[in-house]
């Protein structure tokens, strides 16, 4: 067993049961189906064995927000031993076709985006139609479902004449939701990389594996994870970044799916070694003074909510960091713990609620700013804000592209 | 003094005693058993918990090794729900004779112990945390056994048999009229109230304080009181019992068992069974023992440490102490000493008490002209009520030696047996996790109220009953809490707040007992925030002028005020 393996199965060892993640978690403030993460994780682990059955349940309403990570002071890795538990109750007990079919964000968003969307996302929006989802596959029927694209990212790329200018290049990890639902999120990552003179290279992709570790699926993640180290590891051998404008994204290639899947080549390593959040990229760049800061102003004042796995990345801010430089632009941070969504969490029928309950204090904080617009970096947790209080969301590069006076 | 008649008086309640009481008792004898602490006090309820195969005796005590191989298929019968069928390996490392293992398996094929090779891959592949340098590894049927549980339900089944179990009663005398032991004076050590016993017979079966009770007869009996440390490491990095293949020796066993793996022992001679220490060096030894097994192990966290004291009995000079055969021995006094009225059954394993105290109550029967025949192998033990009763049965063991057994245990249908998963699943059913007391070890409010009103005189005895406090945290969160139960529930009966404060203050100390060898990394952390919680928030430091003894209570009585307080 290597070490990194031995950190995270002996973490539990260190808990020294302060409570302190328990009074932070997110989750465990708003239900009691959830007992807390000290009793799921290091507690609850000391009486697993893999030989015998499962003998919990309660570790499934873990939302996987990694704010107990955050908070414990001793380094006990409890998101990584409740998503190992989680999986452990999917392999003895099965995976309900309901997390399995939104565990694959990259098969529900490629059937669903196309010439065919608008019809669909009318479909969806037809209150009988969300109840028979409801009743039928268990995605609550206030969930916020995201409205599909009718052309894909990598088909908008594909026709993209990049400037021939550039001196560097990176490699853009566009995840699941830029390519189905929100092409023009990464059409502003690449208007404000090829401003900055880069050749943005898009490397062949799929899912990188976060919803189907958060539904336990192991497996199908596990061959995911790999696929996608196999095609990003030579850019990251190259030297070449690999950046991500979805923070889950690249948390997931930067240490989730090797940590939880238990991956650890040296392939893996220099891909995880290699990705950068895409304001985390910026950001370094700004400190070089390689950043272009030719930003028109922008005289707003804006709500920017740091998702849970963005902070979970231990980077600080980097997006009000990169975004401080746009004259007149304030953001407001939420300092909320979590939007409650938690990805495919909050879609759930049982867990709907808890993840509203959870998302309140940033709805309210949002809709206290008056703002028309929030600002977020995560996919998930835009819709979820929307869906939570009206106000249009977008991710910070939107706003950056909108400063440099890009056209998208 | 009130006297009170009855037919034996048995002396000692670990397993042995209370095993005994439990046999007379079904055969239709009178019995009280007077214990001067808790059931398990002594050495019952400290030691690693092994249900032994045999295997560590097959070699230098083959007698022993034979009656544990016989006494596990019993016990799984009559007491599934305190024993855990791990399974157990003898590994042959790289510090190991090689030529052993043949020994060990002819030893084995010998006494009757079932044994069977495993290929390293195979042992691996079940313990990935093993020392993949060990070359030999052979399975026996040892196991993880609850010996408080275990004791409790003995004594639970004798109490309905009609036997009466005095705990926290001392024997002061025994009572001898010429050559013949009457009786025993006993002090209720929750009052001092003196109590004369008068018995056909005296039933010593006091362990490594045998010596000291037949003394007060005037009889000399020499136990050598063998002390062994072990240290009970946060959780399980084996599932399996992991065994040296070599002659027992310290530091050659890692027995999972509940949430903690345990690895032991030491075994140093110690003048009087109630003064002994803890030695630095032997935890030291026994981690880096451990790491030979399981490379790594004395990193990772000690929960705490503690010692028991063997009751080896000496019959004539050897040498060593390890020598000593751990098979036990019933002395009549009357053919051994010209003393009428007393038996002392001595040495003797946790894993072979049924059968001492079968042969003890066969003889005593004969005495006293009762013939009903011994039905303790038999008859299932009942569950006290402290636990949860349970219908999940966990799969049983289908492959190697102990399979065809498993498989003959779980057609008799009786009381699941006890799993790893079992306390965690069962606060899930009921979902009390928000009502947990104990939360380290699952101890859930009703389970704590079960025990107090089972008649706790201490928060030891709670502890010993539900596992309270024994868990990381070593009772930084369950020690206040179950006070403030102990004083809901018994204030009504005369348990003063101050009785209270005493009960915690008495349950810390003991507590702070088996950190002490323990502390550094882990532990030493979790001793810090311990410590602002008892004396920086709570201010338990200033409690002890408020604090008083009694209310039904037992806490720092001299009588049992044994372990390493004088060493």
């Amino acid at each position: 067993m290597d070490h990194i393996e031995l950190s995270l199965t002996q973490s539990l060892d260190h808990c020294i049961k302060c409570n302190i993640c328990t009074s932070a978690c997110p989750v465990a403030a708003v239900t009691d189906a959830f007992p807390g993460p000290k009793y799921v994780g290091p507690q609850a682990q000391r009486f697993r064995h893999e030989g015998q059955p499962v003998p919990d349940a309660s570790v499934d309403y873990c939302s996987g927000c990694r704010v107990c990570n955050q908070v414990c002071p001793t380094g006990v890795k409890i998101a990584e031993l409740n998503a190992r538990a989680r999986a452990q109750i999917v392999a003895e007990r099965g995976l309900p076709f309901r997390n399995w079919l939104v565990a694959r964000a990259g098969l529900v968003g490629r059937m669903s985006c196309g010439p065919h969307a608008p019809l669909l996302n009318f479909g969806l929006r037809l209150a009988p139609a969300r109840w028979a989802v409801e009743k039928v596959i268990g995605i609550h029927r206030k969930a916020p479902l995201p409205a599909s694209s009718t052309y894909t990212f990598r088909a908008w790329f594909r026709k993209h004449r990049a400037p021939t200018t550039a001196r560097r290049q990176v490699a853009f990890f566009h995840g699941c939701a830029t390519n189905f639902y929100e092409p023009h999120v990464g059409k502003a990552a690449i208007a404000v990389l090829e401003h900055n003179g880069f050749e943005v290279l898009l490397p062949k992709q799929q899912c990188c594996g976060l919803p189907l570790i958060s539904n336990g699926d192991f497996k199908a993640a596990t061959s995911a994870h790999e696929a996608n180290v196999q095609a990003l590891v030579s850019y990251a051998r190259q030297g070449i970044p690999i950046v991500g404008t979805s923070t889950s994204c690249t948390l997931t290639l930067k240490e989730e799916a090797p940590e939880i899947l238990a991956l650890h080549s040296e392939d893996v390593q220099a891909v995880a070694a290699g990705t950068y959040d895409i304001f985390e990229f910026l950001r370094s760049l700004a400190e070089r003074g390689e950043l272009k800061t030719d930003f028109r102003p922008i005289e707003r004042h804006l709500p920017y909510h740091q998702p849970c796995q963005y902070r979970a990345h231990r980077l600080g801010s980097p997006a009000m960091d990169v975004l401080s430089l746009i004259p007149g632009l304030v953001l407001e941070e939420s300092h909320a713990e979590c939007c409650g969504i938690a990805g495919t969490y909050g879609l759930k029928q049982e867990k709907y609620q808890i993840g509203m309950d959870v998302g309140a204090k940033l709805f309210a904080m949002v809709k206290r700013s008056g703002s028309d617009l929030a600002l977020c970096d995560s996919e998930t947790c835009r819709w979820q804000i929307t869906h939570g209080t009206g106000v249009a969301s977008k991710h910070p590069i939107e706003i950056l592209a909108e400063a440099y006076g890009l056209e998208l | 003094m009130r006297t009170i008649e009855t037919d034996v008086l048995v002396i000692g309640g670990g397993a042995t005693g209370t095993g005994c009481a439990r046999d007379l008792a079904m055969r239709g004898i009178r019995a009280i058993l007077v214990e001067k602490g808790d059931l398990t006090h002594g050495t019952t309820g400290r030691y690693h918990g092994l249900l032994h195969s045999g295997g560590r005796y097959v070699t230098k005590d083959p007698q022993s090794a034979t009656e544990c191989a016989r006494e596990n298929v019993v016990l799984r019968k009559i007491m599934p729900h305190c024993l855990e069928d791990t399974s157990g390996f003898f590994v042959t490392t790289p510090w190991d004779d090689p030529a052993y293992g043949d020994v060990f398996v002819k030893n084995c094929r010998l006494t009757g112990v079932p044994v069977q090779e495993l290929s390293v891959q195979e042992m691996l592949r079940r313990e990935p945390m093993l020392n993949p340098q060990i070359s030999r590894v052979f399975e026996v049927m040892d196991g993880s056994a609850d010996s408080f549980l275990a004791t409790r339900s003995t004594a639970l089944s004798a109490e309905e048999y009609g036997a009466q179990i005095w705990t926290y009663h001392h024997v002061v005398d025994l009572v001898r009229e010429g050559d013949r032991v009457t009786g025993a004076v006993v002090e209720d050590l929750r009052n001092g109230e003196r109590i004369g016993i008068l018995c056909a017979y005296v039933l010593n079966a006091a362990g490594a304080w045998a010596g000291k009770i037949a003394a007060m007869a005037g009889v000399t009996v020499t136990v050598l009181p063998g002390k062994g440390t072990m240290v009970a490491m946060n959780h399980r990095m084996v599932n399996t019992v992991v065994n040296r293949c070599k002659l027992p020796d310290d530091g050659d066993i890692i027995v999972p068992i509940h949430t903690v793996a345990v690895i032991g022992t030491t075994d140093v001679h110690v003048p009087d069974p109630d003064v002994y220490g803890i030695e630095p060096d032997e935890i030291q030894f026994m981690l880096a023992e451990g790491d030979k097994l399981l490379p790594g192990f004395s990193q990772y966290r000690a929960l705490r440490a503690w010692a028991g004291v063997r009751p080896l009995y000496k019959d004539r000079d050897v040498v060593n102490d390890r020598d000593i055969p751990r098979t036990f021995k019933l002395l009549d006094h009357a053919e051994r000493d010209g003393v009428e009225g007393m038996l002392s059954i001595v040495g003797g394993k946790w894993t072979t008490y049924r059968l001492m105290a079968e042969e003890s109550v066969d003889a005593l029967a004969k005495r006293l002209g009762n013939t009903r025949p011994c039905r303790t192998a038999e008859e299932p033990l009942p569950l006290p009520p402290t636990e949860h009763q349970t219908t999940f049965r966990p799969p049983i063991r289908t492959t190697g030696p102990g399979a065809r057994v498993a498989a003959e245990v779980e057609a008799l249908q009786r009381a699941p047996l006890y799993w790893l998963g079992k306390h965690l699943s069962e606060v899930e059913r009921e979902q009390s996790f928000a009502d947990l007391i104990c939360e380290c070890e699952m101890a859930s409010r009703s389970r704590v109220l079960a025990a107090i009103d089972a008649g706790a005189k201490n928060l030891d005895d709670i502890r010993r009953d539900v596992r309270m406090g024994m868990g990381p945290c070593q009772g930084g969160w369950c020690i206040y809490r179950t006070t403030a139960l102990l004083f809901e529930r018994r204030g009504e009966d005369g348990l003063s707040q101050a009785n209270s404060n005493d009960a915690l203050l008495h349950f810390l100390q003991a507590r702070w007992k088996g950190l002490v060898p323990v502390l550094w990394g882990d532990q030493l952390r979790q001793a810090r925030l311990d410590e602002l919680i008892y004396v920086g928030v709570l201010g338990a430091d200033r409690l002890r002028s408020i604090a008083e003894q009694g209310g039904g209570l037992v806490t720092d009585n001299p009588a049992v005020a044994t372990e390493y307080v004088k060493a």
